[in-house]
């Protein structure tokens, strides 16, 4: 279990998460990134940029 | 088969990439080297112990760069640096589909205030005015008389960067509340989405919502026209319906397809995984 960044809401990770997979916090609906696996760190995700998307 | 190493290159990690990964790492004899372009460099003359790259950038221009430079050490890439080129400016698409005489809605480029108006009023009201580079529907407008397109081209020119002053014109098509996403890997078109929304945009990124398209032969000829137009590979083209047939509106090269595997009960990740191990060196 980690924490969120934003709310200190929990957040549970799955099994087969990857660093700089994108998550929602349940509690308060930030869009959070997974910056390290060893320790788990949680970042707010980037906004994003002019050139993203598809 | 022997071993490959797949370099996947990605930045954030959506559920797209998070599909493909997992896809992956169900296949034998792959070995998956993640690649994060926010924390590489490049040096020309290395290259990286990978077989083939598979582009999964958030960032247009990383991507482009990156395949580049990645091609010219040799590597084969999905998709490759030309395909990409083409397909993330609006302007180039649109010309590599007049060159390929794929059909598409009306446009006008223009350079200046001035001749994007006469541009536009020769379209006739309405117009969407699209940034050449950009994604999820994000800055269109959709321009309903000379009031707005005034203000729009005026604002465009003096806010944004010079980027949004190579005007890009698209003749407004009523679309009926839908239009279709069709999805291309080589030489297949594999699965279709309908995208339902009350809003003039049909982005699912903008709410749109997805159901099952039947890719007819029509459908799919015209979506692997398009496809071989910016170069083949995995593509998704969105086309709109009209009395006349299908117009090609866009083809993406990073393509999206969260919403479109349930949907369409096509293993979308799974034949994308398929076409890239099929493109690596030997």
């Amino acid at each position: 279990m980690s924490e969120c960044p934003v709310c200190g809401g929990d957040i549970s990770l799955a099994d087969d998460v990857v660093t700089g997979e994108l998550l929602e916090c349940d509690d308060c609906g930030s869009e959070l990134e997974v910056t390290s696996l060893e320790p788990v760190e949680l970042a707010e995700a980037p906004e994003a940029e002019e050139d993203w998307g598809q | 088969m022997g071993s490959i190493t797949v370099g996947f290159l990605h930045s954030l990690v959506r559920k797209e990439e998070k599909l493909l990964i997992n896809e992956f790492n169900k296949r034998q004899n792959v070995d998956l080297a993640m690649i994060d372009d926010r924390q590489i460099y490049f040096d020309l003359t290395q290259r990286p112990e990978v077989d083939v790259i598979v582009e999964r950038c958030i960032n247009h221009s990383r991507a482009l760069h990156a395949l580049r430079l990645y091609q010219s050490l040799g590597i084969p890439c999905v998709n490759d640096y030309d395909v990409s080129l083409t397909c993330g400016d609006k302007i180039l698409t649109a010309v590599a589909l007049q060159d390929h005489h794929v059909a598409q809605p009306d446009l006008r480029i223009a350079f200046t205030i001035e001749s994007a108006l006469e541009a536009i009023e020769e379209l006739g009201y309405p117009v969407v005015l699209k940034p050449a580079v950009g994604s999820w529907g994000r800055l269109l407008s959709k321009v309903n008389d000379r009031d707005a397109a005034e203000t729009i081209l005026e604002h465009k020119t003096v806010l944004g960067s010079y980027h949004h002053s190579i005007f890009y014109i698209q003749k407004y098509f009523d679309k009926k509340g839908r239009d279709i996403r069709a999805f291309v890997v080589g030489d297949d078109c594999i699965a279709a989405i309908y995208r339902s929304s009350v809003h003039w945009i049909t982005n699912t990124a903008r709410g749109a919502i997805a159901s099952r398209c039947p890719v007819t032969p029509e459908l799919g000829e015209l979506c692997l026209q398009a496809a071989n137009a910016v170069g083949g590979g995995v593509l998704a083209v969105d086309l709109f319906e009209s009395n006349d047939g299908y117009l090609v509106n866009e083809v993406n090269y990073t393509m999206e397809f969260r919403n479109s595997i349930e949907t369409t009960g096509v293993n979308i990740p799974g034949k994308v995984v398929d076409h890239v191990i099929s493109s690596a060196d030997g």
